[in-house]
């Protein structure tokens, strides 16, 4: 078996008497997709933000291709972010340039890379747009004018242009009407496979997650209370948070 | 004390020049990067140049000989002043020729003459941050700085180009300073530019109200940033000046009358006189 990307081992977070995480164990390995699914308050954003290097845990570790990510200096966790790691935020404000053009959001973390080839950037930036099915005609247009599913996936080309191996996503469906996620959903699952990425994904949305992801890790309270494939743990749960969180789900 | 004005020599106090002097050692060993200092009040409004004359205080010495310019002029408002507040109060010797200077305060311009080894031009600066209308926040422009991140300047020249077809900047074009710190030339030409590049002086850049002091060490590399396809091109009117002739200078564009007449004129006047005087002695 090949080593895994990256691995986490016994972390613990508290906020004050709340417990964010207790002893969470977690692996990913390239080119598998992980949910971390799980109610409001459960830590699963804790964990993609202690697991990015965003936030330090008190106690356990995190490693990326064997390197201790908490001891990694500043500049070598942000070279780690724009190149080797994406982050996809819910909110797409957070991850865009609202003031930059589309094509200057998906050129940024070229030219932070060092490309210097205008004609060549810009290509790159049309290829991309039409990847994600936003009209190569508006790559000079801001992305506050473009609608909520296009600003989302205008986040999703900017963040995978520079082909990194793994990918965070925060709850990257949030706040989009049903079709336009079922939308955002097939070419999210279409580009992982064609790229090879390897994503952590967080969400509360459990078809979200059963569409997408190889593994599920169901969290409760900081603690992860149980994992699995995913069909394995939407099938058969076997804790009873799990089985109430199933059940949960609305069937159209 | 220099004679009879009831200053100190050159202004300011010795305790503030020994303080200005440790951020320009910093400034120097560090080309490019930004250096806070204990600005100080000036008997001049900021924006006239209260970084720069700071500066020249702190370095001028009693043999040194000074010019002033102002956009190139050694004759406006501001250079005038300049010159005469040191000449009071330092009772330095000063000069409108650029050869002569050891010491040269500037605004908006580098002289068209070379300048040489043991020369020292002093920038009179009012935004020292590049990144400042890019990334409102001071703390995360240093941690930019200090990570070299900068990969958001290009992203505004990537704009420019998208949206005007060329990098639309004519002034205060950044520049990467020993292939390391990104650094706003104070605002001169682009034109200029070239110049700042392996400059045999000394280059002091000082900005009063910011309270930072940087610096280009001589024979310093300094490259405009610009794109393989979209190179960085100074940018001069195409005229010759109306006075001396020169095709290569920089020239303002003067309004001669209301009735649309203009012409164009060096905008360095030593130059532009030089040339004149060396014509009429020729004729």
């Amino acid at each position: 078996m090949t080593d895994a990307l990256l691995s986490a081992r016994g972390l613990t977070l508290r906020f004050g008497a709340v417990p964010a995480l207790v002893d969470v164990d977690l692996d990913i390995w390239p080119g598998e997709v992980v949910a971390i699914v799980g109610e409001s308050g459960s830590g699963k954003t804790t964990l993609l933000r202690v697991l990015s290097g965003l936030q330090q845990a008190q106690a356990g570790s995190v490693r990326y291709r064997g390197a201790e990510v908490s001891a990694m200096g500043e500049a070598a966790l942000r070279r780690l972010m724009r190149t080797e790691w994406g982050f996809v935020h819910q909110n797409p404000r957070d991850g865009l340039r609202m003031g930059v053009s589309a094509g200057g959001n998906i050129g940024e973390r070229l030219m932070a890379k060092g490309a210097r080839h205008y004609g060549n950037i810009r290509a790159e930036a049309e290829a991309w747009l039409r990847r994600v099915e936003i009209e190569p005609a508006r790559i000079d247009g801001l992305p506050r004018t473009f609608s909520g599913g296009m600003q989302q996936r205008l986040q999703i080309a900017r963040t995978l242009v520079t082909h990194p191996r793994l990918v965070f996503m925060d709850e990257p469906t949030g706040g989009l009407d049903v079709s336009v996620q079922a939308r955002l959903l097939d070419l999210i699952r279409g580009l992982v496979s064609e790229l090879g990425l390897a994503v952590l994904l967080v969400t509360h949305d459990i078809a979200a997650a059963r569409l997408l992801a190889h593994r599920i890790l169901v969290m409760r309270r900081g603690e992860v209370v149980e994992q699995g494939l995913t069909d394995r743990v939407l099938d058969d749960p076997q804790h009873a948070y799990t089985q109430l969180l199933v059940s949960s789900v609305l069937a159209a | 004390m220099s004679a009879g004005t009831g200053y100190n020599f050159a202004y300011l106090d010795e305790s503030t020049k020994r303080m200005i002097r440790r951020a320009l050692l910093k400034a120097v060993a560090i080309p490019g990067h930004q250096v806070p200092f204990g600005s100080r009040e000036m008997p001049l409004p900021y924006g006239w140049g209260t970084g720069g004359i700071q500066v020249t205080a702190a370095i001028l010495g009693p043999r040194d000989v000074l010019k002033v310019i102002d956009q190139g002029a050694d004759d406006t408002t501001n250079a005038v002043s300049i010159r005469r507040f040191f000449g009071r109060v330092a009772g330095v010797a000063t000069t409108e020729r650029t050869e002569q200077a050891t010491v040269i305060q500037t605004r908006h311009r580098i002289p068209e003459a070379p300048l040489q080894e043991g020369q020292t031009l002093v920038y009179q600066v009012p935004i020292p941050e590049p990144l400042g209308r890019l990334e409102p926040r001071i703390a995360e422009t240093r941690r930019l700085h200090a990570l070299a991140d900068y990969g958001l300047m290009h992203v505004k020249l990537y704009e420019d180009i998208a949206h005007h077809g060329a990098i639309a900047k004519a002034y205060d074009y950044p520049v990467m300073v020993n292939g390391r710190y990104l650094m706003s030339p104070s605002p001169i030409p682009a034109f200029d530019n070239p110049k700042m590049h392996r400059m045999p002086a000394l280059q002091l850049f000082g900005a009063g109200r910011e309270k930072r002091i940087y610096a280009v060490p001589p024979y310093t590399d300094v490259r405009s940033l610009d794109f393989e396809d979209h190179p960085f091109r100074p940018i001069r009117a195409p005229h010759a000046c109306a006075l001396c002739g020169s095709d290569v200078s920089y020239l303002d564009e003067v309004v001669t009358d209301d009735r649309g007449g203009r012409m164009f004129v060096c905008s360095d006047t030593d130059y532009c006189t030089t040339r004149q005087g060396a014509r009429d002695a020729a004729e």
